[in-house]
């Protein structure tokens, strides 16, 4: 079994987002970066459970990122997984990155690929289902449980109002979210080994991008809270209902 | 432009989001001197004809009943042969879950350009402009495709229904539907209430409430206003409620036009999952409690009291007993 785990390098959950250069690129400036909360927490955990469940599987890391990626990918060998590629370029664009995935995932000819829902600072949700087009295989997005029977994979994922359970056989491409595992701290053992753990530079292959970003933007400051005296709670009804017209 | 729209459904209806992407998509094509047309695949228990009101000139349908499952490969192979036959150049989706299911993977068939996520129309003005949310709900991005052909997944409750007069001519199209490699075993939907990620209102607990057997109240409040229940991360953690409920940063982002936040003290993480909601109440005892200052409306005071004068007033609004 050999699974590959797309992970991505944002800025904190908390980080101040703010631009520069005339509102041309994020301000980076003081920020921490993490991996992608939904590439850490569901597809690599879920991955290196399946590891652990069975030793013999190899379990490869990639990102689309610069040098200063590196960090974030030896923090993510720290959780588990045996090496990681890094395809040494930068880009925003969705068609862009998942191209080189795809490229890599050609090569390496893997049984899964995994990808965190989501990243939380471009919110495409695109790459998951770009690489599984790319590589001609099936696409269970927004999975919340994952279990394999050999080459038979059942898959929960997140329907309007509900939850639908789905069969496909490897190989096949998931996009993870919340509820396929838990959060994980990596030990001292782990962040000794991830340092010695292979971490391969290869450069990107050729793809034009599909789209690029011309500006950002910040929305509107919030005019501030109208305050409703706590002893007045149909007050606050009223105004619901007469200011907002939503009730 | 000539504009595509996919029509989705579940359970025999046509899904609200995709009324919005029809709208959407009319407006384009209106703003564009093109046309606007639909696809839908599979079967349901409405009148396509009548989507002609929400300005869709023609709706092409793939008759298949195994269209009324999804499996994203075979659909995208059907939409892009749908393109080619019939010339469309932007082709629009919900950002709904079943967009972010086939949308990319079209966009890579095509190798056309793929906003999703976006809040309004293009810019045309000088090139193809679309306007995204990013960071979560905390910045948008302008996007400009110049592939010839484009795709727009529009957010849920990002733009508006509207629906006017007219028919739409209905076409079937014969286009050979692989098998599925994926097969759906059972569908699990909590019957009755109303589906998080498509409720207008939003009513949302957090550590506050002190217990799961407190969340009666905010199960009768979302009742009587038609609501969704939601919850902040630490009572999902806790397992007081659902994992599914959980709105914020890592679990489910929300839009409603009516989020009700009660207890939750508005950490960032959890902002970002429903920032994009368009009127955001907060009851709160704490007066510092970061919420306030995302809120447009807000009661500082004990949910215990607050609540349940709430239902008392929103049952006389109603008229229920």
């Amino acid at each position: 079994m050999k699974i590959l785990v797309c992970i991505s390098k944002t800025p904190d959950t908390t980080a101040k987002i703010a631009f520069t250069d005339n509102n041309k690129k994020f301000a980076a400036d003081g920020v921490q970066w993490i991996i992608n909360p939904y590439d850490e927490w569901y597809a690599l955990v879920r991955a290196i459970e399946l590891k652990e469940k069975d030793p013999s599987t190899v379990l490869h890391l990639v990102t689309v990122a610069g040098a200063d990626a590196d960090p974030i990918i030896r923090k993510a060998l720290a959780l588990g997984g045996d090496e990681a590629i890094r395809v040494n370029t930068d880009s925003h664009d969705s068609f862009f990155i998942a191209s080189q995935i795809a490229s890599v995932a050609k090569q390496g000819g893997y049984d899964i690929v995994f990808t965190g829902k989501e990243t939380i600072d471009y919110n495409g949700s695109s790459v998951g289902g770009m690489v599984a087009e790319l590589l001609d295989l099936p696409y269970i997005s927004l999975a919340t449980k994952f279990e394999l029977n050999g080459t038979a994979a059942t898959v929960t994922r997140e329907i309007e109002g509900g939850e639908e359970t789905d069969e496909a056989s490897l190989p096949l491409v998931v996009s993870c979210q919340k509820g396929m595992a838990e959060q994980r701290i990596p030990n001292m053992k782990g962040i000794m080994g991830a340092r010695t753990k292979p971490l391969k530079v290869v450069e990107p292959a050729a793809t034009e991008a599909l789209t690029t970003i011309v500006s950002f933007e910040t929305p509107p400051a919030k005019a501030g809270v109208k305050l409703v005296p706590a002893d007045n709670p149909a007050e606050l009804i009223r105004l619901l209902h007469e200011e907002t017209k939503l009730i | 432009m000539s504009v595509l729209v996919f029509i989705d459904h579940a359970d025999g209806h046509i899904k609200k989001a995709s009324l919005e992407a029809l709208s959407y998509g009319a407006a384009l094509a209106a703003k564009t001197d093109g046309t606007a047309e639909g696809i839908i695949l599979g079967t349901v228990n409405e009148e396509l004809a009548a989507l002609g009101k929400y300005g869709v000139k023609k709706v092409y349908q793939v008759k298949n009943e195994s269209l009324n499952h999804l499996d994203a490969q075979v659909f995208t192979k059907v939409i892009a042969e749908a393109v080619s036959s019939t010339g469309s150049k932007i082709i629009v989706f919900s950002n709904n879950l079943s967009g972010k299911a086939i949308a990319p993977r079209l966009s890579a068939r095509l190798k056309a350009g793929l906003v999703a996520g976006a809040v309004a129309l293009p810019d045309t003005s000088n090139g193809f402009v679309v306007k995204k949310n990013v960071f979560s709900g905390k910045a948008f991005a302008n996007i400009s495709v110049s592939t010839d052909i484009k795709i727009i997944a529009i957010n849920p409750n990002s733009y508006p229904v509207s629906a006017g007069d007219g028919t739409a001519e209905i076409a079937d199209l014969a286009i050979n539907v692989d098998p599925f490699k994926v097969k759906t075993v059972s569908v699990s939907k909590s019957s009755g209430e109303v589906p998080l990620t498509e409720a207008e209102i939003v009513v949302s607990g957090g550590r506050g409430l002190k217990g799961p057997e407190n969340w009666g109240m905010v199960e009768e409040l979302a009742k009587l206003l038609h609501a969704a229940t939601a919850c902040s991360r630490p009572v999902a953690d806790s397992h007081w409620r659902p994992h599914n409920e959980h709105v914020g940063q890592t679990g489910i982002a929300i839009a409603p036009n009516l989020y009700i936040a009660i207890g939750i003290s508005g950490a960032i993480q959890h902002l970002a999952g429903v920032n994009r909601s368009k009127v955001i109440v907060v009851i709160n005892k704490d007066p510092e409690a970061p919420f306030f200052k995302a809120a447009d409306y807000g009661i500082v005071g004990d949910a215990f009291e607050v609540v349940p004068k709430m239902i008392e007033a929103v049952k006389k609004l109603k008229g229920v007993a």
